[in-house]
């Protein structure tokens, strides 16, 4: 496909064509997490970018991962922040800048950061894309024999970590 | 591959289209009149008695919370409840403590009281 | 297929919107929201990597992280929120600028 100014655009396949969509709607829904003045719309547009990013994996074959990340962001974190914010009546802020004192810095620092991991994605000559997966029962399988073979320990540590958060969440928590 | 998604795509499709025609077509045809009864918001015909912006009991928030690690478990168990069959006592060996510890927790926020809604 | 590059750019954008959320938001759980979006963004990275890596079907090092990094992701945002409303309860605030007891 030729642009105008003699850029030479190569034509999406069908697959690449709907990664572009799932790409885009995740990107801007991420912007909006940050942009947004209304908090709550700010938890709205988190829902969508985690349900993007399961899109993207989708993409990767990673069936498994998509489906975790659908059911602990989308059904759990995003209902938690929900309640927190529900919780902290600050969706009626609005009468205050939701930007501290810091944010030109920040932009600027976000920007630059963005621009240089740009590059480098584009200049690293990755590899194409790996074998063919088969995305079945027997990668899932794998995926739990690595759990309880090469990463017990962090398996068993994760467990610990999740008593440990529970338990300080309900005492933090807790009306006393 | 990818492309075994392609009904689900559709599917999402039409039910987004489904949503904006439901929405958008009532909007642009329907008369509009506003009054005060209609702009209440609609509480399945009782008269809304208080405003829904008030704080909520923290209660919500720790059930939501023994949700989330319970969530986490069952991401956990899936791959090895499909690994079980091959590895038999070794994996079974590994899950307990995990098991133990997540039960730990629940333990302690059911003795704390946390579950009790009064 | 969708090369490889693309992803890392979807993941590098994610995560620089997160990094300005997480430093620029005033309201402390706009903060977390941004820290979520760059677990998120560091994900895609992993994920990206097994599958074009040497081998994904026989190298599940990247997912095995990922799945690892979504349950730590739950245990930080539980706390990490339990710990705002904590601080709601105490200050009615979650304004992290009036929140200055320990800036000399």
């Amino acid at each position: 496909m030729q642009l105008p100014l003699g850029i030479e655009v190569p034509i999406p396949t069908f697959e690449q064509f709907v990664f572009i969509q799932v790409a885009l709607l995740t990107a801007v829904a991420g912007l909006a997490v940050v942009i947004s003045r209304n908090l709550f719309h700010s938890a709205l547009a988190l829902t969508l970018t985690f349900f993007g990013v399961a899109g993207v994996y989708v993409f990767l074959e990673a069936e498994f991962l998509a489906v975790s990340q659908v059911l602990v962001y989308v059904g759990a974190i995003a209902m938690l922040i929900a309640f927190a914010i529900m919780l902290t009546r600050s969706m009626m802020y609005g009468r205050t800048s939701p930007l501290n004192n810091q944010w030109g810095k920040s932009s600027l620092f976000a920007f630059l950061f963005f621009i240089g991991l740009l590059a480098f994605a584009r200049a690293t000559p990755w590899p194409a894309a790996g074998e063919e997966v088969v995305a079945d029962e027997a990668l899932i399988g794998a995926l739990g024999r690595e759990f309880v073979t090469t990463y017990v320990i962090a398996f068993e540590v994760l467990g610990l970590l999740l008593l440990l958060a529970l338990v300080g969440a309900v005492m933090l928590a807790r009306d006393r | 591959m990818a492309s075994d998604y392609l009904p689900l795509l559709i599917l999402i499709l039409l039910a987004a289209g489904f949503g904006v025609i439901a929405i958008g077509l009532p909007t642009l045809l329907g008369p509009r009149e506003r009054n005060n009864q209609k702009l209440e918001p609609y509480e399945s015909g009782i008269i809304p008695f208080s405003d829904a912006r008030r704080r909520f009991p923290v209660k919500y928030y720790l059930v939501a919370m023994l949700f989330l690690i319970f969530d986490i478990e069952v991401i956990f168990l899936y791959p090895w409840a499909a690994v079980l069959r091959d590895l038999r006592l070794f994996a079974l060996v590994a899950m307990i403590p995990f098991f133990i510890v997540l039960v730990v927790g629940f333990l302690y926020e059911w003795k704390k009281g946390a579950l009790d809604w009064d | 297929m969708v090369p490889l590059s693309w992803y890392l750019m979807l993941a590098a954008f994610l995560f620089s919107c997160g990094l300005y959320g997480a430093l620029a938001r005033r309201n402390a759980i706009a903060m977390l929201m941004g820290i979520e979006l760059m677990l998120n963004a560091a994900n895609i990275n992993l994920v990206a990597f097994w599958r074009h890596g040497v081998g994904p079907m026989e190298d599940l090092t990247g997912q095995a992280f990922a799945v690892l990094i979504i349950g730590l992701a739950a245990a930080e945002a539980a706390v990490g929120l339990a710990l705002i409303i904590a601080v709601y309860r105490e200050r009615r605030t979650i304004d992290v600028d009036e929140l200055d007891l320990l800036s000399g």
